[in-house]
């Protein structure tokens, strides 16, 4: 597993920003790879230019220096094989459409015939469970069903990879540990590779097989850790096992490195 | 008449709406535009009842005022008629053709000055609302062109189209023109960076973008710059027919001016004032209909 040729190859990527004092860094030189069928968490102090990277990664920014490439071919606009969830979901759904139609909108735009965009669509929803509720807006569901309905459009859409930046970081708790389910149950069932952003340690080592540990800002991978936790995951007694206490200890401390900006760039 | 109009309030997590979007002053003092943005809090159902008597009683109480200032001779009786001799003229008015045909008119003109003014400022707003470049160049001309009164270029209407209802047009479609136009171009600049972010990260081109999150955006804007223009186009539908004298309800006040027909006068005048209500009513059920998922419209969902 470990040699096959990765999906996405991010390489010595750069992004500058031109502030008022003169330029900031904000990513300074990230360099990973995702192989197909991984589910990748990467975790880093706020502030370290998570939403960049995702951003540069996924074509919507382009990157100062460096480069991304998605299954050999190299990313500078959006691409065909990549769906993004956004934290944001409340801005990221359209309030004019319903459920359905905001699954629908991406598939409509790339010219999928009527009844098979039906069909996805439909799928796409009962698979986060929300059959029941195609036809309602999505201010009318609460924050972690909008999610969901999020996750649906970016399933939907039927990429190779799935990028979700922070997309739980404004949901309770309850709703949270749902939906960290949910994205296990998708990657497993759609054998879709999943690269999620996150902020909160415990759901890195809960969600990945793989963490990347960023540092703080000018940005690079600090260490890039396997987790060698079980595959079938259980809120209850994943979190009570010793491993994973461990394996969030030692990223938990990682971090707080990165905070001090202790540490030096894991050699690639 | 400086009216401040703010945009659509999108409320809570939503990018606020642009302050600046303001309406400049219209029409020199000619309009009467209550602007009012559609966010507001709806009345609860048991206020509405009581909220309905007591607009009827301010009613009856205008009617009862009038009727006792006209009965008591405080003012000519042949400037103001009673208010009971009033409605029974506009009761003759109703079975009039001539009436009816100068209602028709005045309605005619109104819908295709408002019409036209819709159509044009949104798609000139938003080609310059979009583009940055134009934006700028357009930016002094518009503020000069904007605060110019309608009234203002009724010679010119005249000169250019003659006494015809061209000329009318014209003046009526000048100030909603720029009424909506300044909504619309708040309007394409108010598009949620996470909205555009999600649409090109699902590779929507350009013009799908524009389709799909840009109008729908600027949608509460239009609505919002719609209901103001229609007000101000009945005014200035009024005013044209008036002044230059094209067929309507207008026309038919200055005829009932020079005849002397004070209550014929007066009934025309309560007539532009149902008109008024009725445009007002219509905008709102417009609104109501196209944004009801509007933050300013809807229900409060489970949020």
């Amino acid at each position: 597993m470990a040699e096959r040729t990765p999906l996405l190859s991010v390489r010595e990527l750069k992004k500058t920003y031109q502030g008022a004092s003169g330029p900031v860094e904000a990513v300074g030189s990230i360099t990973f790879d995702v192989r197909p069928g991984e589910l990748v968490c990467i975790v880093g102090p706020s502030g370290c230019g998570k939403t960049t990277l995702l951003k540069c990664l996924s074509g919507l920014l382009t990157p100062t220096a460096g480069a991304v490439t998605l299954d050999g071919a190299p990313v500078t606009t959006p691409p065909k094989k990549m769906a993004l969830v956004f934290q944001e979901y409340g801005r990221s759904l359209y309030p004019w459409l319903t459920v359905r139609d905001n699954v629908a909108l991406p598939l409509k735009a790339r010219g999928m015939p009527k009844a098979e965009r039906r069909a996805v669509v439909e799928q796409a929803v009962a698979e986060v469970g929300l059959g029941h509720a195609l036809d309602t807006y999505p201010w009318q569901l609460s924050g972690g069903m909008q999610q969901r309905v999020a996750i649906a459009r970016a399933v939907a859409y039927q990429p190779e990879i799935l990028v979700m930046d922070e997309p739980f970081a404004a949901v309770d708790a309850q709703t949270r540990a749902d939906l960290e389910d949910l994205v296990r149950r998708v990657w497993r069932d759609l054998g879709v590779t999943v690269l999620f952003v996150t902020h909160d340690i415990d759901e890195s080592v809960y969600l990945g097989e793989r963490v990347l540990m960023l540092s703080s800002s000018p940005t690079f991978v600090q260490e890039d850790l396997a987790i060698d936790l079980p595959d079938e995951r259980d809120q209850l007694t994943t979190r009570a096992m010793p491993r994973f206490t461990e394996l969030r200890t030692h990223v938990y401390e990682q971090i707080q490195r990165a905070k001090r900006g202790a540490a030096t760039p894991v050699p690639h | 008449m400086a009216d401040t109009v703010t945009g659509p309030d999108l409320g809570g997590t939503r990018s606020p709406a642009r302050a600046g979007a303001r309406a400049a002053p219209q029409g020199g003092g000619m309009t009467n535009g209550t602007a009012r943005a559609p966010a507001r809090p709806r009345r609860p159902a048991r206020g509405a009842g009581r909220t309905a008597l007591l607009g009827f009683l301010g009613v009856v109480g205008f009617a009862l005022t009038w009727e006792v200032v006209a009965r008591a001779e405080i003012v000519d009786p042949t400037y103001l008629p009673p208010f009971t001799t009033t409605s029974a003229r506009l009761v003759t008015e109703l079975g009039d053709p001539t009436f009816w045909s100068a209602l028709g008119a005045t309605v005619v003109t109104w819908a295709l000055g408002l019409a036209i003014a819709v159509v044009a400022a949104v798609v000139a707003g938003t080609v310059i609302g979009l583009v940055p470049f134009l934006r700028r160049a357009t930016r002094s001309t518009v503020e000069f062109l904007r605060p110019i009164p309608s009234v203002a270029i009724i010679p010119l209407a005249v000169l250019v189209a003659g006494l015809s209802r061209e000329a009318a047009l014209v003046v009526v479609v000048y100030a909603p023109f720029w009424q909506v136009f300044n909504q619309v171009m708040y309007g394409v600049a108010d598009v949620d960076t996470v909205a555009d972010d999600t649409a090109r990260s699902f590779r929507l081109g350009r013009l799908q973008r524009l389709r799909h999150v840009v109008l729908p955006t600027a949608l509460p804007y239009v609505i919002t710059g719609f209901r103001l223009a229609a007000s101000i186009a009945l005014v200035l539908t009024i005013t044209a027919e008036l002044v230059i004298g094209n067929p309507g309800i207008g026309r038919q006040i200055d005829v009932y001016r020079s005849a002397p027909d004070a209550p014929g006068l007066y009934a025309l005048v309560l007539v532009t004032g149902f008109l008024g209500l009725l445009v007002n009513l219509a905008t709102r059920l417009v609104e109501r209909r196209v944004l009801h998922w509007h933050p300013s419209v809807r229900k409060e969902g489970a949020r």
